[in-house]
This record gives C-alpha cells, sequence and structure tokens, in this order.
C-alpha cells in the first residue's frame, strides 16, 4: 500500500478539501485515515457509516485518595508539570495539567496517589463510499495526540492494508501530531497558500519531512490570491528540488462545496479542473492504474 | 489582563487578528503580543522585527555507565517509553522524553543526572514604545512545544495587558495557552469545518474555566448556523470581518490591513473596550 498524507505548516490552508476531492477523483483501490484528531473535518465531506468504536485510552492520570493523604506535600513539590494544586485544605490533581509520568506515586509517603485510566477519545473504522476510513475524536482538552495518530494509522493498516493507496489528512504545525503523521509514509503532499505565513511555515514543515526521507509534493492553494508570493513559492520549491503538484485558483465553488459537504469535484469549476491535473500527476508518481 | 485568540480550525485568522488588534490598541495602552504557536509562529512576519534571540531548553536525563548497573529500573518506570535498557547499555530516546524526572529519582545507584537540550528560542522584540513582541520557535523535528509556550508566557506575566495567539486545534498546546488568561476570542469561518471546530474550541476553553466569545472571520453574510450555535451556547459574536479580496491580499503579503483601512481601528478599540467591560473592568 502507497501511503500519502496532505499536509500544510500553516493550518487551513486547504488539506482537508483537497484530500475530500481526491478521495472521490480515485479510480484505485484506496483507504483514508483522518491523522488531524483534535480538529478532525474529513469525516464531513466522506460522510462515513461507522462499523467499529473503540475507546482510546491516553496516558493514565494521577489521583489522590483524600482519606489516605497526610497533606506532607511531597507530590506537589516533584511535579514538574504544576498539575498538583493544594486548595480548600486538600491537595488534588489537575488532568487537564498532567501529562501521566507518575512521578507523585514514587515518594508518597501513603501511598495515596494512584495513576487511574481514562477515557480520552474514540477511534472509529467506518465505510464511506469511497472507500475505509479511519478516524478519531479526541476528548477536546486531553493530550497525547500524537499516540492517538499512531493508533489511527494501526487501525486503518490493520483493517485495510491490502488497497493500493492511503490517503491521510494530516494535522497543521510540526509537533508530535505531524511527526506521528509523517512517520512511515511515502509521500506528502502540502497544501500551501500564496502568503508570507505559508511561505513561512512551509520551509518549516519541508526541514520536518526531509528528516523522514519521505517524498515531497507540494500544491499552491487559490494561488492567485497574491500571485508575487505564489511565485516566491515556485521559486522556493525549485530551489529546494521539490515537485509542483499543482496550483488551485481561488473559486467561490469551494466554500459552497464545503457548504453542502460536498468534494468540490462534484461541482464543474476551475478548482476542480485543477485538482483533477493533481490527481494525474500523483497517480503517475505513484505509479497508480 | 490577558486575552488569547484560539480558534480550533487552523487558518481561520487568528494571526491576523492578533496582529491588527494589538498594532490597534498599542495606539494608546502599552501592549505585549504574545505568539504562542510556537510549531508554526508567523506574527514576526507582520512586524518584520525578530528583536533579542535566546535560547530554550529541557532537562534530559544522562546515564553515568560508570555507576550504572544496568538494573533497568528507569526504564521500567518511564511511562513514555524513552529510556531502554539493554544488557551493557542504556538508551535514552530524547524526542520521548518529558522531562518529569522520575528516572532520577528511582534510579538507586545515582548514576542518572540531567543536562539541558535545546528545544528551540525565543524571541523578544521592542516593536515600538507601546508594543512589544514575544515570539516561541519550536526546533524543526522537535515534538513538544510546551515549555516554550510556558517561557514566553512567564515572560510576558507582570504586563497588564497581554494578548495570547494560539496555536490550531484543541490539545495541549491550546490548553497550556489559554490556562490562566481572563478571556478568550474564539475565531471561526462560516463553513462546516469551522463551527465543527468552533465547538470543540468552545468546549476546551469552557472545561478550562475561561470566559469566551467569537468572532467571525471572512464573513460572507450567511452566518446562520454559527450564529444559532452561538446563540444557543451563550456565545457572544463580537465581532464580523467581511470577506475581502483586498484584505486577504493585505494579510497576505506580511501587511496590517488596520493601516489600510483606519475605520477598523475604531472596531478594534472598542472590542478591547468591550471585553474589559465583560471582564468586570479588570484593567
Amino acid at each position: 500500500m502507497k501511503k500519502l498524507a496532505v499536509i500544510s505548516g500553516k493550518g487551513g490552508t486547504g488539506k482537508t478539501m483537497v484530500a475530500g476531492a481526491l478521495a472521490s477523483l480515485a479510480e484505485c483501490s484506496i483507504a483514508f485515515a483522518d491523522c488531524d484528531v483534535d480538529a478532525a473535518n474529513l469525516e464531513l465531506l466522506l460522510n462515513p457509516t461507522v462499523e467499529l468504536t473503540k475507546p482510546y485510552y491516553g496516558l493514565k492520570v494521577a489521583e489522590i485518595d483524600q482519606d489516605a493523604c497526610t497533606l506532607c506535600g511531597l507530590c506537589e513539590e516533584l511535579c514538574r508539570f504544576d498539575a498538583i494544586t493544594f486548595e480548600d485544605g486538600r491537595f488534588s490533581v489537575n488532568p487537564i495539567k498532567c501529562e501521566g509520568c507518575a512521578v507523585c506515586t514514587l515518594l508518597c509517603p501513603s501511598d495515596a496517589v494512584v495513576m487511574k485510566t481514562r477515557i480520552n477519545g474514540e477511534i472509529y473504522y467506518s465505510k464511506t463510499s469511497f472507500g475505509p476510513f479511519a478516524h478519531a475524536r479526541l476528548e477536546p482538552g486531553s493530550g497525547t495526540t500524537g499516540l492517538l495518530v499512531t493508533e489511527v494509522k494501526k487501525l486503518i493498516y490493520e483493517k485495510a492494508g491490502d488497497k493500493e493507496l492511503l490517503l491521510i489528512d494530516g494535522p497543521p504545525g510540526i509537533g508530535c501530531p505531524l511527526i506521528a503523521t509523517v512517520t512511515g509514509v511515502d509521500a506528502v503532499l502540502i497544501v500551501t497558500e500564496p502568503s508570507i505565513s505559508g511561505l513561512h511555515d512551509l520551509k518549516r514543515v519541508v526541514t520536518v519531512c526531509n528528516k523522514f526521507g519521505v517524498d515531497i509534493f507540494v500544491v499552491i492553494n487559490k494561488f492567485d490570491l497574491e500571485e508575487t508570493v505564489s511565485l516566491k513559492i515556485e521559486d522556493y520549491c525549485q530551489e529546494a528540488g521539490i515537485s509542483l503538484a499543482g496550483k488551485i485558483p481561488f473559486d467561490k465553488k469551494v466554500i459552497e462545496a464545503i457548504k453542502n459537504r460536498e468534494p468540490v469535484v462534484s461541482q464543474k469549476c476551475p478548482s476542480a479542473d485543477a485538482i483533477k491535473e493533481i490527481w494525474i500527476f500523483l497517480k503517475k508518481e505513484f505509479n497508480l492504474l | 489582563m490577558k486575552i488569547v485568540v484560539a480558534s480550533g480550525k487552523g487558518g481561520t485568522g487568528k494571526s491576523t487578528l492578533s496582529a491588527n488588534f494589538s498594532y490597534v490598541i498599542s495606539g494608546n495602552r502599552d501592549v505585549v503580543l504574545v505568539d504562542c504557536d510556537v510549531e508554526e509562529p508567523n506574527l514576526h512576519l507582520f512586524f518584520e522585527e525578530k528583536g533579542k534571540e535566546s535560547i530554550v531548553t529541557l532537562p534530559i536525563p544522562v546515564i553515568d555507565e560508570n555507576k550504572c548497573d544496568f538494573c533497568g529500573k528507569c526504564g521500567e518506570f518511564c511511562q513514555y517509553g524513552a529510556i531502554t535498557v539493554l544488557k551493557d547499555q542504556v538508551m535514552v530516546l530524547q524526542n520521548l522524553c518529558h522531562s518529569c524526572g522520575g528516572c532520577l529519582i528511582v534510579c538507586p545507584n545515582d548514576a542518572i543526572s540531567e543536562v539541558p537540550k535545546t528545544i528551540g528560542v525565543l524571541w523578544d522584540a521592542q516593536i515600538d514604545s507601546n508594543l512589544r513582541l514575544i515570539t516561541g520557535v519550536l526546533n524543526e523535528g522537535e515534538a513538544n512545544g510546551i515549555e516554550i509556550i510556558k517561557t514566553v508566557k512567564r515572560l510576558s506575566e507582570s504586563s497588564p495587558l497581554v494578548i495570547y495567539d494560539s496555536s490550531p486545534g484543541t490539545a495541549c498546546p491550546v490548553i497550556e495557552t489559554v490556562e490562566g488568561a481572563d478571556f478568550c476570542i474564539l475565531v471561526t469561518e462560516s463553513t462546516p469545518f469551522g463551527l465543527h471546530d468552533l465547538k470543540l474550541a468552545a468546549e476546551v476553553v469552557k472545561k478550562i474555566g475561561v470566559p469566551s466569545g467569537v468572532v467571525i472571520n471572512r464573513s460572507d453574510g450567511s452566518d446562520n448556523e454559527t450564529e444559532e450555535f452561538c446563540r444557543e451556547n451563550d456565545l457572544e459574536i463580537l465581532l464580523k470581518i467581511p470577506f475581502d479580496r483586498e484584505i486577504a491580499a493585505i494579510q497576505n503579503r506580511g501587511e496590517l490591513f488596520s493601516v489600510y483601512y483606519p475605520d477598523w481601528q475604531k472596531q478594534f478599540t472598542d472590542l478591547l473596550d468591550h471585553i474589559e467591560s465583560l471582564c468586570g473592568g479588570n484593567r
């Protein structure tokens, strides 16, 4: 199975829009995963029917048994995440700040601190009219997004490893969720926009991807909104030896399609034509069909 | 007064809002603008000034193999799988380490100490007499920027008026940024994606216990669903910024649209006054 992750560096450049459109264009056997687990949107376009729901346990969280606690305060002193506070005559753990390191359990003289498993979200395996789809919902306010991304990928490999192509909708940024997404994929399609922020963030995410030795392709979305910056992005790609997979014009039909919750290529418009060209490019790169 | 600008969905206009908002209100107030989106910090692009640079480090364990007897207790304890103890070697996977210090405590031979590892930098710039910009930057390849967010927040803590620009999403970087704030501005756009992620972001902010309000960016006038969600959840719509190709182009070039459209100066000044009154005149 070839694995392609759609990522961006900067948020909101059009990752999900592009991933959704490619999903509906693919004639090969294809599976999908939404690895933007703390703001997952691909499901809004793929209209999935959930077949399997699994709880996601992140790291454990400390809890203090108030009856056993002797109020010595050692746990608060040791906690490097400021997760333990003293209020109203008792020590308690703020589960949002607790990183599950368990240091507080180590020296407690009365064994009053215990690590408790907590459900941090759900992982889903679904059917869509385009192919099987793994996605997740992170409990808002939970950490360990990288771990959840890895679980989503594991599930789709397990269930749909025989498909020709896995298309992943990735997270923005360059931190743990992105690193977990890019790990083990063959190529990334970086969707950028013609803004100096888009270019700045593109360079940073390329630096990270280069450490993983994956193939890199770039798409400039809404390229005609500021063509001077668009040209700078093209120059950068050329200098860095990165292939430009295509340019998508600004098109009001895109917002219209998203509002109707359908892939933009279901309409006849300039942006749909551009994305069809991008799919032809990718197909060739991946030797599909 | 500490105001966070957050969003859930990326690219809704957090940086656009925080840059223009801070620039306008610095006209007659001292403002510290803090870029907490350490994975992809962009505010410095609008002010073309990075300022003084200093490094941010995290303590990482090192093993003194003369003292270590390879008992394996550190590896067993580490909840993140960051230490692997072999027969005659200990491997520390720095990227997985959360710097909790647990391995030092469990080591019976006092063989573990900590050394600082650079994970990023911060830039501290005085843009003009009233506006200071502090930026946190995570090094490419590092997984966890929480310590950088903590550092830039600490640096601005004593200032009377601080605007924090958050990263997108609803996970740990956002929580770290929102914690301790007086108010949170949630920037959204009128698409199903924007609304879906606004709901998640509003839930997180509520969980942390910070009051919030909504700014609809690139509004095309048909914001019914967003308005309805806000009404049902007692979220006030503080401001709408219409979609305008010219605003987009100014923004894309790295300039401030409030400089080109002075009408917006009053809107942003009023926004601050309004937020301050909502927070009970906490100045």
